[in-house]
């Protein structure tokens, strides 16, 4: 492939990079069959899923070639994906009114 | 060289750009991160109610059409990143191609999941009701997957216009760049909801 001058092809590294994400997807498929409790697969899904972002943001995105942006989206998102914990105790209460829901305290 | 004088402008006029990102790649990526807020925000209120709902429905018999449609994304994100590099080596042509197999790959990705709507509403389930437990399921999954669909709808057109004027010599490498960070930012938003909302849901 010509380059434009300067240029240099991460072809290579892209591939490397999607095999691993779908591998990792793959293994997801796998936990869905597996015989383990709910609590349990949803722990080990969402890390796998976390994994496979981390590598699509480092190296799709390019935010390992940033330091600082990498900070400042992993600072950013992590408070918000943490301050939006705060209404898992209210959201029991919230289900109690909600529409079809057949949830009870009894 | 300066900063300014390397922009062209005079010394001390030309701000530095945040991070060292230009200014249109740094607002796809406030958008991306605003855009994240949203999903997140969808996943977790989902969260909510498939932990504390009792009868939630696992609707889902096979994982085929999810695995099919998960592996075209990724691969799409892929061929996005081809397109980068041949427009970063100044090969248009190649640059073009590779968009519009991208685009190509999300317009498949959208049939499919429209497939899949369709066999969903054929068994009954609706916004507000299904016939395998509590009606918040459908305005559960319709919500979370349709928001999807809608970034996945406006990505294939974005790169059918960012490709064609990129061709015309409108845009440049740059704008490609830009427009596949969006699209990868889909991609990843599917890592999540497809665990979330389609795997745990399996019927076994």
């Amino acid at each position: 492939m010509a380059m434009a001058e300067g240029h240099k092809s991460n072809a290579g590294r892209y591939v490397i990079v999607y095999i691993c994400i779908l591998a990792i997807a793959f293994l997801q498929f796998v936990i869905a069959y597996s015989n383990i409790t709910a609590p349990q697969m949803f722990a080990r899904m969402l890390f796998l899923a976390a994994v496979e972002a981390a590598l699509a943001l480092l190296f799709f995105m390019h935010l390992s070639d940033n330091h600082g942006l990498l900070w400042f989206v992993v600072v950013f998102t992590v408070f918000v994906l943490l301050a939006m914990q705060y209404g898992w105790t209210d959201s029991f209460r919230e289900l109690l009114g909600a529409p079809w829901s057949s949830y009870s305290t009894s | 060289m300066s900063h300014a004088d390397a922009m062209g402008g005079p010394a001390g006029v030309m701000e530095k750009p945040a991070f060292s990102v230009p200014a249109k790649k740094m607002a796809m990526w406030l958008f991306i991160i605003a855009d994240t807020a949203t999903f997140a925000g969808c996943l977790v209120a989902y969260g909510f109610l498939r932990n504390a709902t009792p009868d939630w429905p696992r609707p889902f018999h096979s994982i085929t059409n999810v695995a099919l449609m998960t592996f075209i994304l990724v691969t799409s994100s892929l061929t996005m990143l081809f397109a980068i590099d041949a427009a970063k080596a100044g090969e248009k042509a190649k640059a073009l191609q590779w968009t519009l197999i991208t685009a190509g790959a999300g317009a498949l990705f959208a049939l499919l999941h429209i497939r899949e709507w369709l066999g969903l509403i054929g068994e009954g389930m609706t916004l507000l009701k299904n016939p395998w437990g509590t009606g918040l399921f459908g305005a559960a999954f319709f919500s979370i997957t349709g928001l999807h669909l809608l970034h996945v709808t406006g990505g294939v057109i974005a790169l059918v216009a960012v490709g064609i004027r990129y061709q015309g010599g409108r845009y440049n490498a740059d704008d490609l760049e830009i427009t596949g960070l969006y699209w990868h930012f889909v991609d990843l938003v599917w890592m999540f909801v497809v665990p979330l909302v389609y795997l745990l849901n399996l019927s076994h």
